[in-house]
Parts: structure tokens; sequence; C-alpha cells
């Protein structure tokens, strides 16, 4: 029982990393009806963003200071949220107007871009991530460990997670991004500023995919110009699983991704691992293609 | 008229490039070697360390004078972790470079990949550091200066079983590496043999992140150490995690584990856990510590275990070209011409040379090849401690 126990507490902590990624791929969906396969790789700069921001900082010492891992949580945030609005502009907008098809292989074109000069820039070797906050291990109720690090993963997402649905649900540029969703041209015609609204739509989701990328750094501390390719799909599976577009649906689709992982290494084999992200994928789209929350929508034709 | 002028001139650009290409390979009277590595990637500093060690080598012969007045020129190759691209880069350096033999890989896997290929087009390849015993069995130009994973598995059960006397052990493989699969297979057979058990046998992708699912799985078990037949960065993030889910039994472990990353990442998580090694730089012999010197002037870092290894595989290749030079000079000759028959004769006899190496005095021990071409050598089992590694013990085959 404590095993399981564990399992969960641990699924939940690498869940909530896959929530974050998924929120930033289901938001753009949902505006851009995109598929922003970059976003795995703003990921990863986020992670070597704060890296160098630490080393600049001296953030990584023996006593880490917790004000300077603030400092470099929202410095990389800003960053990336700044790369994200880039990307945007410079490779998205210009084909905005030629299809989806096109728009998704810029977005692929984009990803190995970054990958690429993510090895050029930084070094294809494997780099430490410097101690923001020193480890240290909590013992939950019924003998369950968990560290102080994935407890900040979880408290970390949960306050973007809700920060994010208020921002959308309480603010007028959140209602306004709800316009665009629903219908860009008729958003258009009532005055709302499409193309700003775009803008600080991959400003939020970047922010997003870099404060994960922070936070795996804080546990796992191996950095690499490829990791955001597997946490890029699998997090892309879990807004499918939620249904794209739905920002509860991706927190709940990283969760169900984090917990199910653990629990096939758990009680199946640990050879199923990745495995289960695409049996997971199938099925959604064999039985619910619109996802848990997503709905249908019918297409015009 | 302007379409034809523009593909004429593309034709005359190519032809000149091609004719420059010519000219390149042949321009030298140098015998070229070529290299193969893991320069990037996951485990680049397998590919870094190994570069260098051959680097020396072959600038100390050059500097020297060459093989009997040639020199010898590397030409090196970046595979990025990956067996794929190790086919490539040696079918580069054996189409377009015309290297006279190949060094390389460290990673059984990317040996296995590149193995092939050299046995198809008759070049000698000698790799300094894949255990797998599968890499030489692809063909009798493939060769190797290390003791094979049968061996290096036997010595972790033996040490663990006698030396620590332990019984119950727990194995976490890297499922994607025939070097680790491998290893964790002869760990286990051997271990069984000596009357101990292995409680709980779990599997990794080389590139996880997450163990933590692994790791309580074989936590529940309670094995008395956990054998980590991987490489060195997932080894550092397996021990962390264990040691964060409470477990605080040692980690025992192979060559894999040699890179000056390994205790970077892994920190303290380490500490009280023991690996095979090849070599100890510490070593009192004074060929090893004049290396060690050498090495340390160069790249102004302590040379690890694939970095020696990495040397004496380009010593055995320049023990073996000076014998040919000795024994049939025109055929030395053609080594440095262009690609004839007579030079593939010579390549022949490089690999017969090579793998007729006997008492080669290495930095990593006296290195002698047995009929399946690998090299009958002891092993160096390293503990560590504060995290500093230390000597423990030398195992003899």
């Amino acid at each position: 029982m404590q095993e399981l126990f564990q399992q969960l507490a641990n699924g939940i902590a690498w869940g909530s990393i896959y929530a974050l990624i998924a929120l930033g791929y289901t938001m753009v969906y949902g505006i851009l009806r995109l598929i922003n396969f970059a976003h795995g790789d703003i990921y990863m700069v986020g992670a070597f963003a704060a890296y160098y921001l630490a080393r600049l900082l001296h953030a990584g010492g023996p006593d880490p200071s917790p004000l300077l891992a603030v400092a470099v949580l929202l410095g990389s945030m800003v960053i990336c949220a700044g790369l994200g609005v880039a990307i945007e502009f410079f490779a998205y907008r210009p084909v905005r107007k030629s299809g989806r098809l096109t728009a998704l292989i810029t977005a692929i074109g984009v990803s190995l871009l970054l990958e690429n000069l993510g090895i050029r820039l930084f070094g294809a070797d494997p780099k430490f991530f410097p101690q923001l906050v020193a480890p240290r291990t909590v013992t939950l109720a019924g003998g369950v460990l968990v560290t102080n690090h994935q407890i900040t993963v979880v408290v970390i997402s949960i306050v973007l997670m809700v920060a994010l649905t208020l921002f959308v649900q309480r603010t007028r540029t959140g209602k306004a991004m709800r316009a665009v969703s629903f219908h860009r041209d008729a958003a258009s015609l009532m005055g709302i500023p499409v193309n700003r609204i775009i803008t600080i739509t991959f400003a939020i989701g970047s922010a997003l995919a870099a404060a994960a990328g922070v936070l795996v750094g804080l546990t796992n501390p191996k950095i690499e110009p490829l990791m955001g390719i597997m946490p890029g799909v699998k997090a892309f599976v879990a807004a499918v699983l939620g249904g794209i577009g739905s920002i509860p649906g991706a927190v709940i689709g990283g969760l169900v991704m984090g917990v199910s992982e653990y629990l096939v290494v758990g009680y199946i084999s640990s050879t199923y691992r990745d495995a289960i992200a695409f049996i997971i994928l199938i099925l959604v789209l064999l039985i619910k293609p619109a996802g848990l929350l997503g709905h249908n929508v019918a297409e015009k034709v | 008229m302007i379409r034809r002028n523009t593909m004429f001139r593309a034709a005359a650009l190519l032809g000149l490039l091609l004719a420059f290409a010519a000219g390149c390979a042949k321009q030298s009277n140098e015998i070229p070697v070529g290299v193969y590595g893991s320069l990037t990637g996951t485990t680049a500093t397998f590919g870094i360390s190994s570069k260098q060690g051959i680097e020396l080598f072959m600038d100390n012969v050059n500097a020297a004078g060459g093989v009997a007045g040639t020199k010898l020129r590397i030409l090196v190759e970046d595979d990025q972790s990956k067996p794929e691209e190790a086919a490539t880069a040696v079918q580069k350096l054996i189409d377009q470079d015309g290297v006279v033999a190949v060094l390389g890989e460290v990673a059984s896997s990317r040996s296995m990949a590149a193995a092939p290929i050299c046995q198809q087009a008759g070049v000698p390849m000698i790799s300094p550091s894949s255990t797998n015993p599968k890499v030489t069995e692809l063909g009798d130009y493939i060769s190797r200066v290390c003791y094979i994973d049968p061996f290096q598995g036997m010595v972790i059960a033996k040490f663990a079983r006698q030396t620590l006397n332990l019984s119950k052990a727990a194995v976490l493989r890297d499922n994607k590496n025939d070097y680790s699969v491998g290893l964790a297979n002869y760990f286990s057979e051997s271990f069984h043999a000596m009357g101990g058990t292995v409680v709980s046998d779990e599997a990794y992708s080389e590139g996880d992140q997450d163990f933590k699912a692994q790791l309580t799985v074989i936590k529940q078990k309670k094995p008395q150490f956990i054998v980590v037949p991987g490489y060195y960065t997932e080894v550092a993030l397996i021990a962390r995690q264990a040691r964060e889910l409470g477990i605080d039994v040692p980690l025992l472990g192979g060559d894999g584990w040699v890179s000056e990353r390994l205790l970077e990442i892994a920190q303290d998580a380490l500490n009280g856990s023991y690996f095979v090694s090849h070599y100890w730089e510490k070593d009192p012999n004074p060929a090893i510590q004049k290396f060690v010197a050498d090495y340390r002037a160069r790249y102004n870092s302590t040379p690890d275990a694939l970095a020696a290894l990495a040397y004496d595989a380009a010593g055995v290749l320049v023990n073996a070209l000076e014998t040919l030079n000795k024994e049939d000079p025109a055929a030395f000759k053609s080594l440095s011409g262009p690609r004839t028959e007579k030079q593939k004769a010579a390549r022949a006899k490089i690999r017969d040379l090579v793998n007729a190496t006997k008492d080669y005095p290495g930095v990593t021990g006296r290195i002698t090849l047995d009929g399946k071409r690998n090299a009958v050598k002891s092993a160096t089992f390293l503990g560590i401690k504060n995290r500093e590694y230390e000597f423990v013990a030398v195992v003899e085959p």
C-alpha cells in the first residue's frame, strides 16, 4: 500500500510538469488551431536560460537563497515569453494565412532549429543544473517520501494554473482570448486586437513551459539540448487526452499521464513506460476523439 | 538561354569541387587514420576523452618523426552518441577520407553499427573500450584492447558476493543499450552461480530523466545493493533519486560510469558505491604517471580510463604499422598512397599484425589479443568516498 502511495505521489509531481507544458499546447491550439511543435524546445530553452541566469547570479551555492531562486525562475519565464513571441512573429505570422499544414510544418522546422541551435550554443553534453533550493527529503503520512523539490513543483504548478484560469476567466484580456478562440474573424470585427491577443497567448504559454523546464532542472539536475523532445510529445498527448483547447483538460491530462507512467512501471513493466503515452493517445482518438473535456466541433464544409 | 547558362555554371562549379576534393584526398604522403566517437550527445565525455588520448599518442609519434619517416594524419568524425550516425561517420572516413585503419568507439551499440562497414571494406578497426562480446564477433578486421563484459560482470558479482559478502541484488539496466543489457545478464548469471539472488530486475531507456517509479519497486524488494550497468549521466540521476527515496544501499556498476561528470551530477549520492574500471590514474607505475603528466600538460584535466584505453588502442595500431614497415616496406609505402589492391593487401597485413599483438606495454596493462581478438587484462575496482575515487582492488582474469 505504501508503495502505491509512493508511486502516486511521484506520479503527481511528474504529471504537474506535463500539465504545465500541456497548457502551452492547448492555449496556442485554442487560439490558432496550430500544434506548436516547438513548445517542447521552449521548455528546454527555459531550463538553459535558468542555468545561465543561476550562474550569472551565483544562485547555486551550498546555501542557496530562495529569493535568487525565484528571480531565476521569473527571469527564465520572461526570456522564454520573449522567445515565444519572437517565434510567433517571425515564423508563424508570415504563414498564418497559408493554411494549417504550412503552419504545422513551420512549427516542426522551428523545433529542429531550436534543438540544433541549442546543441551549437549550449554544447550537446549534459549539464549539471545548479541547486537553486537545497534538497531535503520529507516523510508524509504512511511513510511516503517526497523531496522539497517535488513539493515545490506541485505548489508552483498549482499556483500558475490557478492564476492562468483566473486570468482567462476574469480579465478583459482573458475574455478577448476566449473570443478569438471562439471565432477569430468575428472577434476581429468586434474590435479585438487579434494579433496582440495571439502575442499574449504565446508569451504566457512559453513562460509556463519555461517554468516547467526550471522545475525539472530542480528535481532532476541534468539538462541537455534534446531534453524537450520526449516531454514535449507526452505533454502533447496530455493536451489531446484532456481535450485540446481546454485549460482544465490539459491539467487533468498531464496528471493522468504522469500517474499512469508510474503505475505502468510499478505494476506492469518498465519497458512500457514510453509506450503508455501512445496507447493512451490511440485509445482517446478511438473512444473520445475530442478528449475528456473537449467538445466536438462540427466542421463546416 | 539564361537557364542553360546557370546549369553550365553549376556543372562547372561541381566539377571544380570534385577536382578539389580529389586533390585533397591524394595530396599528402601521410597515413590517414580514422577516429569516430561521441564528441557530443548523452555520452560526450566518452568521445572527447578517447579523441584526446588518441591525439596525444599520435602527436608524440609524429613529433618523433612518424613511423619510419611517414607521419600519421588523424581524421575525426563525431557520431553524436547515436549508432546510426556512427555508421555514417565510418562510411565517410572510409569512402571519402580513405583511411587505412579506424579507431573507435566506446559504446558497444555504436561499435556494432560501424564494425560491419569496416569489415566489408577491409579496414581494420580497433575499439578502445567497447566491452560487449558481440563487437569483435562481427569479423576478423575488428579487435579491441579492453576486456569483455562476461569478465566485467563476473568481477562485479565476485566483488559483491565475496568482498562485500552480500547475497540480495537488484538490477536496473538500460534496455536500449547493448552494453548495459549484456553486462546486466552476465552479472546475474555469475551472481546466481555464486549463490546470490537477484530480487528485482528493472529497466529504463537512455535519456530518461526520472527513475523513481523503478526505484520504488526496487525499494520494496529490499536488496542489499543495486547494480546499475549504465552510462554516467543516467547513473548519476539514478543515484540521486535512490537517495531521495531513502534507499541507502551501495550501487555497483561497470566502466560506463567513467566520466568527470559522474560525481558533478551525483554530488554525494554515490558515496559508498563501487565500479569497475580499466586503470587507476594514481598508479605509481612510471609509464602511467608519464602518460597522466603528458595528458594533464596538454588538456589540463586528468585522463580517465577511456582516454587511457584510446591511447593504448593508438599504440597497438602504431606498433602494427612499425612491424609492417620492418617486414614488408613496399606494403607499408602503399598505405600513404591511393586505394589499390596492393593497399588492400597491406591493410589485411595490418589486421593480422594487430590481431597477433602480444605483450604490448600499454598504460592500461599488458595487452595480448586472444583468438577472438579480445584483450586479456585485469580489471581495476574503484570505490567512491567523499566525492573522491579510491583504489579498491585489481582483479586478474
